[in-house]
């Protein structure tokens, strides 16, 4: 069936922030399907909060708009854009359950707009539990025993009937968030309560709990004539027990036999016929690992995570396809993009091993639990091909960046083997280390079949990892020819087998090539080479035949990307490789790209001329260099993971385009920095190069406390804290320490001022500065925690100038060619530099939307020599946008059990929405209501405990929500400063003192805000450590920051309405 | 032990030896699936060819005794990227490598088999010799394999004698299946809905299956070039003169087309895989198929007053599925149940038995 003929503008709704649980596989999808409807001509309307993203920019839809996703903002853009069509099944659980919310009060109707895709019918029936149950009762497909309830009391009735351990799972919430396992009816009590809570109709599942069962997944397609696909099958390495995200996952499945495989397929075939789906559908599973009892697990309705694997893992493009599929297309006439030839309508074929590991966060949140169960918790993650299972785990734990190159964690090598055995129980994200470090230590792989339940085919696989470690340790030397090819095969690293036998990496190369083992390309194509394919996608692999072809006689730039999304590194820097790419390609160069994040747009297969999807590590990305000889590299687009790669890649001989690795090494030197800085007058804060704690405490005596101490060499300040004191000092040195520190770690005085910041394009003369932002939480939060401002407020001309003329000095004297970003901090009367970063920042993205310079295409063009007063875009600060942008912070704390809400200088957040609006007061009312943050109303009531230092700002803050209405509860300490300030407010007893306190009140859910200063210190056991989490078990806002609290002051006292006014940002 | 695999382009393989160590010569295949080599290892269709597998890990499983669709194995030589030392698997009885052995089968691991593939796609199936010798001449290797056929092959595979296969639960009708290398999936499908089923030998005399009270016949799948079983073709054009049901799967599709007067004709490199999409044309919708099969009916052949095309290949249209205009009979490429295939084409077997009269 051709495709509706009747529909010409499509809303497409985007899934916001990058929270965990929904991260950038929904950029991919999004963009993917947008540039499907417009290859139909369609016009498309975009809604997404998120600017980071490649969906958001004018080249991807016809109207765009980073508004808030909630009913009030979409539906003033119907209302305005008049579609005549609604996709929401690309833009996650955010975007599919806005659809469903806009069908279900009728606006859909009332605007004659038609919702592409599965029926809501359908939707409703994979999504609410029961009616779930029922319809898989009534086709006979196995449920999980299970019930929903609505209250702690029926989940507590029904778990005593069927006996603990029991799941509960929140209907309708993101990642699984607010579910877990409960043992015990204390337990169970706790995790219902807090369920019951997050679920947006008020209900959980409570479910027998079958933790050791195979978790299979099949992701399929569906189309309105009903033909049905299944595009591929994934086994989770983990088993039962532990959210799919969170899991190791290969693809295809390994350990199933033809009969379970058609058996479960078939399920994931009727099922989808079942519900009907038109689209992209995943169905999880649970298999008894000791017969044919299976569950249906959960069915997802819409495209999610697992399809975007799904997709990078078989070159089936999901998105695309599903697209077209609610444009009412039949799968069968849809070309498979791949080969060209054949059609969408087949079930891809693969020939290789495919492995995920997801990236958790626990380098970050070093005191959060690393305890895996049902609530998602990984940021991201990295995907690996390989021909065979060793060597895509091999290429996998390359890829995660986290200072671990093979199947072994050195930390564990000290412990006993009792604890060894011990830590086999808990899933935690290093397990993995611990099953291999139980197999070094002679357990067999029954015995940890037996407690861990992973399968033996796995453990095999793990252990011929282990026995390649000592065949090589063996050799205490050169390696033969045979070795050097398994371990080869296997996907070791030269750099580890030289550490195992002995010799240096180069040596290893040198032998190895010696022997005639070089690596060889194959590629990824849907059909395990049955046709000819014409997507260059790649991997490595150490067989014979190569198959990256020579393409032609253009220059070839190799663009390296940013691996998988962690905080500090999310999916602006995708943003900026893509658009690099995109750049090269419009002038005529072919472009190479690397990448191993299996969620981002750069590894879709058309977006580079050529794409290896392979570790970002100098070894690996050597062997693409030799296979491809490129006339350039561009590392400054791809964050600190492909920045950290320049000197390498200048040691093979490649050339940087724009700043060198030396420009690079300047910026991140101290010495030479400060060298720099002196030669160009620019002041920045006193500080030290230190190593030990002896000398941190020594240069923190001599600059004064308050100072900050980081390790340089980092990102998104990860390890960064503020030391007020000795004590303070001791233990962040120790945290800093816990991993190899190469580099120094530095200790700076601490300034306390307005944080400006700055993304710049420099040509080696001129400079083109966008925009300049401000920060709202002065400096001492992380820059990416704060809430930025464009344009300043209030700043003034010679600010202005002097910021400007630094940020050009710097870049000229750092050699940059390209990007720089810099942040300052006004103090005093006076700009001082805290940082640059000659290289992509996360604001890029952002700020080339709201002032319309298209930064990445300037400054690859620049790289390649052009010059900027050429460019159109003139030098110097561009001109002013006539409208205010504010992007706020989102945080992923619902999803962390113990990690401190406080913000500082170490980044925690996962994701940014945009506010837009002529004001400031309406952008920032925007940006607030995007990222969830509600300002309370008259009659509202606000609980505020702050600590010492703070006291005297919070006066007038308070009084200022003491005028507008608004019922002020504070802490005795704070209450008595506001008191007797005159600002009425009412006493709550503090976390130590008698009930009703604070966490009950708290609890109660009559607060709508919390302002909670934190104490210095990563210490927990403080009140406000209990307070902050308590906010966030309870849904409650929570600021933490007193300029924050202020933020929302404005916004309650100035903004003129609720009503705001969506803008498109195409017409700026 | 060293094995090497010359095929008769002259490509050489070199691996490592798995199963049986003894020299063989086969025409070399591959296939796509991702599981089910027991299933292809002992599929009739198989005889005389020797498998390469795409998927680079195998043997993942390992063996067991009910996964088979024959009682012995028929593929002479098994080409995998990896072969797994040991099987996991609740069922699994024991390893593939130890399997190979006892049934003879030769094999080698540790070879480039995409690479294998490519060439198989780009040139065709061609023969191939396995040997684990250490001296060769690749030249005189390559004449013999040059002058090599796969013939012959359905006298070898089909029962000597008929054999009875009563129906599951309640019988309702009667079948002779005509075996050319029947696979046990087609049998179980017949026998599953209630159809009792007498295997008869491949060069049974019309005459005698019209004479034997059955209410229809199978044309079973099977090895080889369809075009050289001229005696058997013969006896299936007066099977199709009269008036019994008829049905044909695999190579019985192929052979009564060439009964009526239609023609075959080898595809460049078969089809053999789990993922084929085919188009039912009276349906009007795509079902994803598992195949195995060299020839095909030339499109076209077939008067069309005789038989219409009811099933297409959708990646290269090929003929998938025939209509005669003969009442109660219609034929199909590929086995609507095969063992290691998909499962939803399962309403072909339900219309088979329906003709017979066996469906209530």
């Amino acid at each position: 069936m051709p495709r509706y003929a009747d529909i010409k503008k499509v809303l497409v709704l985007g899934s916001g922030p990058i929270v965990i649980g929904q991260a950038a596989e929904f950029d991919y999808a999004g963009t993917q399907a947008c540039r499907a409807l417009k290859e139909e001509g369609l016009e498309v309307v975009l809604v997404n909060s998120n600017p980071a993203t490649i969906m958001t920019d004018k080249d991807i839809a016809d109207h765009v708009y980073i508004e808030p996703l909630n009913i009030p903002s979409v539906t003033q853009i119907i209302e305005k854009e008049r579609p005549d069509a609604l996709l929401p099944n690309l833009g996650g659980q955010t975007g599919l359950n806005l659809g469903m919310a806009l069908y279900e009060n009728g606006t859909l109707e009332k605007y004659g707009i038609r919702l592409l895709g599965t029926s809501p019918e359908s939707i409703h029936k994979a999504e609410d539990r029961q009616g779930f149950k029922d319809c898989m009762e009534s086709i006979g497909q196995p449920c999980v025993t299970s019930l929903v309830v609505e209250s702690v009391a029926d989940a507590v009735e029904f778990a005593e009937s069927i006996g603990y351990p029991v799941i509960v799972r929140p209907a309708y919430t993101l990642g699984g968030t607010g579910g877990g396992i409960a043992y015990d009816r204390a337990s169970l009590e706790e995790i219902s309560d807090r369920g019951i809570n997050l679920s947006r109709v008020g209900q959980v599942l409570i479910e027998r709990c079958i933790s050791g069962w195979k978790e299979i997944e099949f992701e399929v397609m569906r189309d309105s004539a009903g033909n049905a696909i299944t595009i591929c099958s994934m086994e989770n390495i983990d088993p039962v027990g532990v959210h799919t995200g969170d899991s190791i996952v290969v693809a295809p499945t390994q350990t199933l036999a033809p009969k379970e495989y058609q058996m479960l397929r078939s399920a994931a075939l009727d099922i989808i016929n079942a519900l009907e789906i038109e689209g992209g559908c995943n169905c999880q599973f649970a298999l008894n690992p000791d017969s044919f009892e299976y569950a249906v697990i959960e069915v997802n309705p819409r495209v999610s995570r697992s399809s975007a694997l799904a997709s990078k893992a078989t070159g089936y493009p999901i998105a695309k396809v599903a697209a077209k599929v609610a444009l009412g297309y039949t799968l069968d006439e849809i070309t498979n993009a791949v080969t060209g030839t054949t059609m969408a309508c087949f079930e891809p074929a693969i020939d290789y091993c495919v492995l995920k590991i997801p990236r958790l966060p626990f380098d970050k949140f070093t005191t959060a639990s690393r305890t895996l169960g049902t609530q998602m918790k990984a940021t991201g993650e990295v995907m690996a091909i390989a021909n065979s299972f060793e060597g895509a785990l091999m290429k996998a734990i390359r890829s995660l960046e986290l200072n671990v190159r093979a199947l072994k964690l050195d930390k564990l090598e000290g412990l006993y083997t009792d604890e060894i055995e011990d830590m086999l129980v808990n899933v935690t994200d290093e397990r993995l280390f611990v099953v291999a470090e139980a197999l070094r230590r002679g357990f067999s792989p029954q015995k940890i079949n037996h407690i861990t339940k992973m399968d033996i085919w796995f453990l095999d696989g793990f252990k011929r990892i282990i026995d390649m470690e000592e065949a090589l340790k063996a050799c205490k030397g050169a390696p033969d020819a045979d070795l050097m090819k398994q371990a080869k095969e296997m996907c070791f690293a030269d750099s580890y087998i030289g550490t195992l036998c002995g010799m240096k990496q180069e040596e290893v190369k040198a032998l190895r090539e010696s022997y005639g083992i070089i690596p060889s390309f194959k590629m990824v194509d849907t059909c395990a080479a049955e046709f000819d394919a014409k997507t260059p996608y790649y991997y490595s692999t150490y067989d014979g035949e190569n198959e990256a072809v020579d393409t032609g006689d253009r220059k070839k730039v190799l663009v390296l990307g940013s691996g998988p999304i962690r905080i500090g590194q999310g999916i602006e820097f995708d943003y900026c490789s893509v658009h690099s790419v995109w750049a090269f390609r419009r002038l005529g160069y072919e472009t190479i790209i690397v990448n191993n994040n299996p969620e981002t747009v750069s590894t879709d297969f058309d977006v580079a001329d050529k794409l290896y999807f392979e570790p970002l590590t100098a070894e690996d990305v050597q062997n693409i260099v030799e296979q491809e000889k490129p006339w350039g590299a561009v590392v400054q687009f791809g964050g600190q993971t492909a920045i950290k790669l320049a000197k390498a890649l200048t040691d093979m001989g490649v050339r940087i385009l724009g700043t060198s690795s030396d420009g690079v090494d300047a910026a991140e030197d101290r010495e030479r920095f400060d060298e720099i800085l002196e030669k160009c007058d620019i002041p920045r804060a006193k500080g030290r190069t230190i190593f030990t704690t002896e000398e941190a405490l020594q240069a923190a005596h001599e600059l004064g406390y308050p100072v900050l101490v980081r390790p340089s060499y980092v990102l998104g300040g990860q390890g960064m804290e503020i030391a007020y004191s000795d004590r303070n000092i001791e233990e962040f040195m120790k945290i800093i320490n816990m991993t190899v520190q190469e580099h120094p770690i530095l200790v700076d005085k601490y300034l306390m001022g307005r944080e400006l910041e700055v993304d710049g394009v420099f040509d080696g003369e001129d400079i083109l500065i966008p925009g300049i932002m401000e920060h709202v939480e002065r400096a001492g939060v992380h820059s990416g925690d704060s809430i930025a401002v464009y344009p300043p407020l209030n700043l003034e001309d010679k600010h202005r100038e002097l910021i400007l003329k630094h940020t050009r000095n710097m870049a000229k004297h750092l050699g940059v060619i390209g990007l720089i970003n810099a942040q300052y901090i006004l103090y005093n009367d006076e700009i001082y530099v805290i940082e640059v970063n000659p290289r992509s920042s996360r604001t890029i993205p952002y700020i080339s939307k709201v002032t319309g310079v298209p930064i990445i295409d300037l400054a690859t063009k620049v790289m390649l020599g052009q010059k900027l007063k050429d460019l159109g875009y003139g030098t110097g600060i561009y001109k002013e946008a006539s409208y205010y942008a504010v992007k706020a912070p989102v945080f992923s704390f619902e999803k962390l059990t113990d990690v401190d809400t406080g913000l500082g200088p170490e980044m925690k957040s996962t994701g940014e929405v945009l506010g837009l609006d002529e004001t400031y007061p309406q952008a920032l009312l925007k940006a607030f209501k995007g990222s969830g943050m509600r300002a309370p109303k008259r009659g509202g009531r606000i609980i505020i405990t702050v600590k010492d230092e703070d006291k005297k700002e919070i006066v007038p803050i308070a009084r200022g929500f003491e005028e507008m209405g608004i019922e002020l509860y504070a802490t005795s300490g704070t209450c008595d400063v506001l008191t007797e300030a005159g600002v009425e407010c009412k006493r709550v007893n503090r976390v130590s003192q008698a009930h009703p306190n604070i966490l009950d009140m708290i609890a109660s859910g009559t607060v709508d805000l919390i302002i909670n200063t934190p104490t210095k210190g990563r210490k927990q056991d403080t009140d406000g450590f209990k307070i902050r989490r308590s906010a966030v078990e309870h849904s409650v806002g929570c600021v933490t920051a007193i300029d924050t609290a202020r933020a929302l002051l404005t916004v309650r006292q100035q903004s003129r309405s609720e009503e705001l006014i969506p803008i498109d940002i195409t017409k700026i | 032990m060293k094995a090497t695999l010359i095929l008769e382009n002259g490509s050489v393989f070199t691996g490592t030896s798995i199963g049986s160590t003894e020299e063989k010569i086969c025409e070399l295949v591959f296939n796509t699936s991702m599981t089910g080599y027991q299933e292809l290892l002992t599929d009739p269709a198989y005889a005389g060819q020797g498998v390469v597998m795409s998927y680079p890990l195998v043997g993942n499983y390992g063996v067991n005794d009910e996964d088979v669709e024959s009682d012995r194995t028929w593929v002479e030589v098994l080409v995998v990227r990896h072969l797994s030392d040991r099987g996991s698997n609740f069922r699994c009885q024991g390893d593939l490598n130890t399997y190979l052995k006892q049934n003879n089968i030769a094999g080698v691991q540790g070879v480039d088999t995409r690479a294998l593939t490519r060439i198989l796609r780009n040139q065709g199936s061609m023969m191939a010799m396995l040997t684990c010798a250490e001296h060769f001449n690749v030249a005189q290797v390559m004449e013999k394999l040059r002058a090599y056929r796969v013939e012959k092959k359905v006298a070898e595979v089909t029962c000597s004698q008929a054999k009875v296969i009563p129906a599951r639960g309640e019988q309702t009708c009667h079948a002779a299946v005509l075996d050319c290398g029947v696979p046990n999936s087609i049998i179980a499908g017949l026998t599953a809905r209630g159809c009792k089923v007498t295997v008869l030998p491949a060069n049974t005399a019309a005459e005698d299956i019209l004479a034997g009270g059955y209410d229809g016949v199978v044309l079973s799948p099977g090895p080889g070039d369809p075009a050289e079983n001229t005696a058997i073709i013969a006896e299936i054009k007066k099977l199709y003169d009269s008036s019994l049901p008829l049905f044909g799967f695999g190579l019985g599709h192929q052979l009564l087309a060439l009964a009526v007067g239609g023609r075959t004709e080898k595809l460049p490199y078969g089809h053999r895989g789990g993922n084929i999409p085919v188009r039912d044309l009276e349906k009007g919708k795509v079902f994803i198929t598992a195949q195995n099969h060299g020839y095909a009916v030339e499109e076209g052949s077939v008067d069309a007053a005789v038989a219409t095309v009811s099933h297409v290949n959708v990646n290269d249209g090929s003929v998938e599925g025939l209509k005669y205009a003969r009442p109660n009979c219609f034929t199909m490429q590929y086995d609507p149940e095969g063992n290691t295939g998909p499962m939803e084409v399962k309403y072909v077997f339900d219309r088979v038995v329906e003709i017979m009269g066996g469906a209530k």
